[in-house]
């Protein structure tokens, strides 16, 4: 249950400049001038706790609309701890407690009184491993949402046609939308749960890990998907592959734990983290010195 | 490469077994637990015999009738002699009483356990789900005298004033209408004694199950703004459905089984009685234990025969059970 379960095998050791070319590459495509439409999200000291476990400290991050956010760093360092109180999926653990502020539309996500079905229907989330509902069909994953939250839509066909191509899998199971969801490949079902968190039209979207159990071409569609949703809305993504974040995100931030609590060491535009981070320890994990 | 035509491929070679040659502990460790599991089998099928054996001689002299007629008459002359030519013996009041107060049981058990469970599971406070799992697990242990003379005496009365609110706004559906103003002593008030101690056995499976479910899929309810109870629906319910099933067969099997606590509640009376409120029903094992005191040699084995149907019909109760369990399907979990 704790954050971290790596996969070692992607993070191989590659030249600061190769991946600051994909990353700048990645820029082209998408100028960060698109954070023009403010700021999605925005962390406020966060620290969490595991027990007496103190596992995050002060981090403050802002996260634009219309940008891909990555957060990479080593095992334990906390990122994925940090996501999961984006959303507040961070409380599910017994003993987790967190202090700071989440800033949604300029509202605290923690405030007392406010709903937390509302936030995470706002803070869509997609997880490590696909987790489609088996006993559900491809369509009716994808518009759970709609019937967890009790939200109604006029024309659901629309709804789930939209979804499923904006998660780029529509081709791929339009003729089968009343299979079950478990028949699907890994990276299907991976991007059928990227469907599904989009049905509820949150503005955010988290993901943590969401290539970690996806072979390569998978990998690439998910992507993909990625690029085609980061201009309607705010996305963060917790990867440990480092070309996987030149490749998708706008900005990158790094965390680091030395043994204790995890710290967020350097935020920037992804092609200077990777070309001219600020910070050694950056630059050292960048370049494979360690991590 | 492409000399090789298909048509000169070998044929296939023979498939080869594949054996282990087992290590000596190991085969000690797999006769002790295969010895565990056969004598389990072993005694139930000693007592299937027994019974067998004790009352074929009255299943074969009654025939049919022994269960689709409710005479209980062991006829004896002046001497106490029984006499077979003149006993008749027939169990159909006693087994439809019997599956009627289990079903009774089982409906108003099941709700509850499941109920139950969920708060235990996914709202319970672990220190209070720590005391209260000791607690139902305690109510499994008590002696079922103990619920019997409860019920007698706490619960008949106010079951009794629920029997008649049934019969008062239900009394239109068959099974709830009166003909006599007897409300004491009836299935119904049995089935709730049955109900309570059958609750323990389907909470504690429901709850294993629900403990269960996998935790990706939970919370994948909740990040897409579920609430607890749209996640207990969509997650819960179809991954335990099941295991419930199952469950609620369990606790019908025990309820179809008890004896004492329903000897304690229910008026025995040898005739069908649909009308769960009236007080006259049936059950086998109550009807064995009520007669086995003073039976004669002759009506033991009748009784042993009833025993045996007993046996056979809770055997048939369990096989559907496990039909409907793989029935209703894996597809949710």
């Amino acid at each position: 249950m704790t954050d971290e379960s790596e996969n070692p095998e992607m993070e191989t050791h590659v030249q600061p400049s190769s991946l600051a070319g994909i990353a700048s590459a990645a820029e082209a495509k998408k100028a960060p001038g698109s954070s023009a439409l403010g700021v999605g999200l925005e962390a406020r000291n966060i620290h969490a706790w595991f027990g007496d476990k103190l596992a995050l400290r002060d981090v403050s991050l802002d996260f634009w609309a219309g940008t891909v956010t990555a957060l990479i760093g080593p095992s334990g360092c906390g990122k994925s701890t940090f996501i999961r109180t984006l959303n507040r999926m961070h409380e599910f653990i017994p003993t987790a407690a967190m202090a700071g502020e989440v800033l949604l539309n300029g509202t605290d996500i923690y405030a007392p009184g406010v709903d937390v079905t509302q936030i995470r229907l706002k803070v869509g989330m997609v997880f490590q491993k696909p987790n489609p509902f088996p006993s559900m069909t491809i369509a009716e994953n994808v518009l759970a949402g709609l019937k967890l939250a009790n939200l109604k839509v006029e024309n659901k066909d629309d709804l789930l046609q939209e979804c499923l191509e904006r998660a780029g899998l529509w081709n791929e199971v339009k003729d089968r939308l009343n299979a079950h969801g478990g028949s699907l490949s890994g990276g299907q079902q991976q991007r059928l749960c990227i469907a599904r968190s989009l049905a509820v039209r949150p503005q955010v979207l988290l993901m943590d890990e969401p290539c970690s159990a996806l072979d390569p071409g998978s990998t690439l569609k998910v992507e993909e998907t990625i690029s085609h949703l980061s201009s309607s809305m705010t996305i963060i993504i917790v990867t440990h592959n480092m070309q996987q974040a030149a490749r998708v995100s706008d900005y990158t931030a790094f965390f680091l734990s030395d043994g204790g609590p995890g710290e967020l060491v350097e935020v920037g535009h992804t092609n200077e983290i990777f070309s001219r981070p600020k910070d050694t320890r950056t630059e050292n994990y960048v370049t494979g010195r360690f991590g | 490469m492409s000399s090789v035509q298909v048509s000169e491929r070998p044929a296939l070679p023979e498939k080869r077994q594949l054996t282990t040659k087992p290590r000596f502990s190991d085969k000690v460790f797999r006769g002790v637990v295969t010895g565990g599991g056969l004598s389990s089998l072993l005694i139930l099928g000693m007592i299937f015999i027994f019974l067998l054996y004790q009352g074929f001689s009255i299943l074969h002299s009654q025939g049919l009738h022994f269960i689709t007629t409710s005479d209980w008459n062991a006829a004896v002359d002046d001497n106490n002699v029984p006499i077979p030519s003149q006993s008749h013996f027939g169990i159909a009041a006693m087994l439809i009483g019997t599956l009627v107060c289990a079903t009774i049981a089982v409906a108003i058990a099941v709700p509850i356990s499941v109920f139950t469970a969920l708060f235990l599971t996914f709202y319970a406070p672990s220190s209070v789900k720590k005391i209260m799992v000791t607690l139902v697990d305690l109510m499994a242990a008590f002696p079922s005298i103990l619920y019997g003379l409860w019920g007698f005496f706490v619960l008949m009365p106010s079951a009794v004033y629920w029997a008649k609110l049934l019969n008062k706004f239900f009394g239109w559906i068959p099974f709830f209408s009166m003909q006599a103003p007897v409300f004491d002593r009836s299935p119904f008030v049995a089935g709730v004694v049955l109900s309570i101690m059958i609750i323990p056995i389907v909470t504690s499976i429901a709850r294993e199950i629900f403990g269960q479910t996998p935790l990706d899929r939970i919370q994948a309810a909740y990040a897409l703004g579920s609430t607890r109870w749209g996640m207990i629906r969509a997650v819960a319910f179809p991954y335990a459905r099941s295991g419930i099933v199952g469950g609620a067969m369990l606790g019908l099997g025990r309820a179809m089984g008890e004896t004492v606590a329903v000897y304690t509640v229910l008026n025995i009376v040898y005739q069908i009685n649909w009308h769960v409120l009236l007080g006259a029903g049936g059950n086998v094992a109550s009807m064995i234990l009520m007669k086995f005191g003073e039976a004669t040699p002759l009506e033991i084995k009748a009784l042993m025969a009833a025993g045996l149907i007993l046996f056979l019909v809770t055997l048939i109760v369990n096989s559907l059970a496990d039909v409907i369990v793989s029935k209703s399907g894996k597809s949710g979990r």
